[in-house]
């Protein structure tokens, strides 16, 4: 791709949008990961008896829910990133290729 | 091809290590013996042997036929890139989850309970962090190797050189880690020697990477996957139905378990055995302080984002649609299969730990070690059936894991030194393909005899160290030259070495390698933390930045000038290379 044609497509005003969309989209899905994650890590370095706390009468604590909950939630976050960038993004993608193309 | 090969290669190979043996047995004498990872010969399992002579006849069938499709570099390196998402899924996944992370994990589980949960949930974090800042844009900026991508803009030779030495480091270290974890149990499961097992898996590595290339090594991988989370589920629901599908119970009885062990020792009050069985439900001393914590966490989070096996799997797939699907089913098969070694783990508290059919004796440990724990529940759920089904799975994973680490290693000197660095991008694609088949190769031979020189050593550190490599030098440079306009061949490639040197040289300097390994005293190691990521990987991205920001060369702007096109490319994938032929 010589830079005239990037030139053009950088200045289609659905690039910008694709670039900025997905750019705060990815960022803050990032943040969402590192917040859980780290929340997590520092529970356990600062707070072990709030993860040991039993729930009910029985053994379960609240850190199993916790746990499985860290494990389901990053499973989760990034099927929704990969939702939306499989269809919306790149429904976006598709226009500024053939907008290009022309 | 048919199933004489491997004999051959096992008795050249055999020959070549014999010969390595003898003259590394002096070292070996004068090495510090380490305990982790040790393990006692077991009888010959012939049913184990059985189902893995069938895995092995399997996998040789299908190399045969991916061996016809394999012509090109690009068929060897990327499977020609018709791999689909969810196959690629699959096979990330199968280059993932190594013979460590099932039987380490579940051993972890099953000593220590909520601590292994902690563990395992570290290896999973860095997959989403992959998806959403790196996946479609390796896809659409690279070729065969995380190299194409990281040099897209910048002067070839030196960020060459830089990526193809992170790659070796990081393959190095994951490679010995796997050979001598591979070495270890192949004794423990199937009562062969320790340098025999080596053996096997260099020559059937070699064989499936030499003959078939990617799209052998990719259907390994997903094979492995396949067996591997079948097995495991099988586990875990024979443990759950034992339980009446009830989590309560299957803790309460696990607690039941630890208490009555913790009671049975001399001099322990009730209060005492209770507050210990109850320990395995939450989080006990894996975490010791919380820079450590933290610093791990980096390693394995963004290490992920920078293990050069893994990201060059994006390249098999025809589209960043597909790289995204990919890393989808990849995050969604490794966190059901943590979830899976959770439950064997205290599955193997209530069934492993209670039978003396398992114990060395009256509270004593597991026959075999530790990490037995998986393959002794699969024993008592499954019986003798089982019990060699799951060592042969687990045979299967190594071959998986170190099957993609070759592949890497191979491409990296072919592709990133050969072609680009020595033939500056002319070497046709046959006389690429020989120097990968050579690398190949010399790959297998070192592997087996570093494999077999670190058999008596402590190599717990191995793979985290791989973990730090790929956090501090490869993903730094990556991301940088990706997603930084200012970014330069100079600041990335002084900066990515900074990384690299400051990760290898605290893990020495660390406790793990210092006392551990090296066999200084408790407590002298100059580095206290249990990982180098928090300092290095900061050091590689500071390096990065400055060494860009002060760089005002010619090549500097031309960097700098080549930013917007690869932006373009990268968020939208025209000129990417296409699925077939690239």
């Amino acid at each position: 791709m010589d830079n005239s044609v990037a030139a053009r497509i950088a200045a289609d005003p659905n690039y910008q949008a694709l670039k900025s969309r997905r750019s705060r989209f990815g960022w803050s899905l990032t943040l969402a990961m590192l917040v859980v994650y780290y929340g997590f890590i520092l529970l356990i370095a600062f707070r072990k008896d709030l993860l040991a706390a039993r729930m009910g009468d029985g053994v379960m604590t609240w850190g199993i829910p916790i746990g499985f909950g860290v494990i389901v939630f990053t499973i989760l976050i990034t099927a929704i990133y990969v939702r939306r960038a499989n269809g919306e993004f790149d429904a976006l993608s598709e226009k500024i290729k053939q907008e290009a193309l022309k | 091809m048919n199933a004489t090969l491997p004999t051959s290669f096992a008795r050249r190979t055999f020959a070549i290590g014999a010969a390595a043996a003898l003259v590394l047995a002096p070292t070996l004498a004068l090495a510090a013996g380490g305990d982790l990872g040790q393990a006692d010969k077991q009888a010959t399992n012939w049913t184990a042997i059985t189902m893995f002579v069938v895995f092995v006849l399997g996998t040789l069938y299908i190399t045969k036929w991916a061996a016809a499709k394999t012509k090109s570099a690009a068929d060897f390196y990327t499977a020609g890139g018709g791999i689909t998402g969810f196959q690629n899924g699959l096979a990330i996944a199968g280059d993932y989850m190594s013979a460590a992370s099932f039987l380490g994990i579940s051993a972890a589980v099953m000593s220590s309970g909520y601590d292994g949960l902690i563990y395992s949930i570290g290896f999973l974090v860095g997959w989403p962090i992959l998806t959403f800042l790196m996946a479609e844009r390796l896809r659409n900026l690279g070729k065969f190797t995380f190299a194409d991508v990281a040099a897209f803009r910048f002067a070839q030779t030196p960020v060459r050189v830089f990526a193809a030495s992170g790659t070796l480091v990081v393959v190095a270290f994951y490679l010995i880690a796997q050979m001598v974890g591979a070495g270890q149990l192949i004794k423990l499961l199937f009562g062969l020697d320790y340098w025999i097992a080596v053996l096997i898996v260099g020559a059937l590595m070699m064989v499936y990477v030499l003959f078939g290339g990617m799209t052998a090594t990719t259907w390994v991988q997903i094979i492995k996957a396949c067996l591997l989370l079948g097995g495991a589920t099988f586990m875990a629901v024979m443990v759950m139905w034992r339980y009446g599908f009830s989590p309560e119970k299957l803790f309460a009885a696990a607690v039941e378990v630890k208490t009555n062990i913790a009671a049975a020792k001399p001099g322990t009050t009730p209060q005492a055995a209770a507050a210990a069985g109850q320990s395995i439900m939450g989080p006990g001393n894996f975490i010791k302080d919380p820079i450590s914590a933290i610093s791990f966490g980096m390693a394995l989070m963004f290490g992920t984002a920078g293990l050069p096996h893994i990201l060059m799997r994006f390249f098999t797939v025809p589209s960043a649609k597909e790289a995204r699907k990919s890393v989808m089913w990849a995050t969604a098969w490794i966190g059901y299969f943590y979830l899976l070694t959770f439950i064997i783990g205290f599955g193997a508290i209530t069934f492993v730990l209670t039978n003396p059919e398992f114990l060395t004796g009256p509270g004593g440990g597991l026959i075999g070690g530790a990490n037995m724990a998986a393959v002794h529940l699969a024993h008592a759920v499954g019986g003798n059936v089982f019990l060699g089904f799951i060592s042969a799975v687990a045979f299967a994973t190594i071959l998986a894991v170190v099957a993609g680490l070759t592949l890497s290693g191979a491409s990296a000197v072919s592709h990133d030194l050969y072609s680009t660095v020595i033939k500056k991008g002319k070497a046709d694609s046959a006389s690429e393909l020989k120097v990968s088949r050579i690398t190949t190769v010399c790959l297998g031979i070192l592997a087996v005899l570093l494999g077999i020189a670190f058999e008596k050593q402590n190599i717990a550190f191995m793979v985290s160290l791989a973990f730090a490599v790929a956090a501090s030098a490869n993903f730094p440079v990556l991301f940088m030259s990706v997603l930084w306009k200012d970014c330069t061949t100079k600041g990335a490639v002084i900066g990515g070495f900074l990384g690299l040197l400051s990760s290898v040289v605290l893990t020495v300097l660390s406790p793990s390698v210092w006392e551990a390994t090296l066999g200084y005293p408790a407590g002298s190691a100059p580095f206290p933390y249990t990982s180098p990521a928090l300092f290095s990987m900061t050091l590689g991205f500071v390096g990065i930045w400055l060494f860009s920001i002060l760089d005002n060369s010619q090549r500097a702007k031309i960097d700098r000038a080549g930013f917007p096109a690869q932006e373009v490319r990268s968020e939208t994938g025209i000129g990417a290379a296409e699925a077939s032929g690239h």
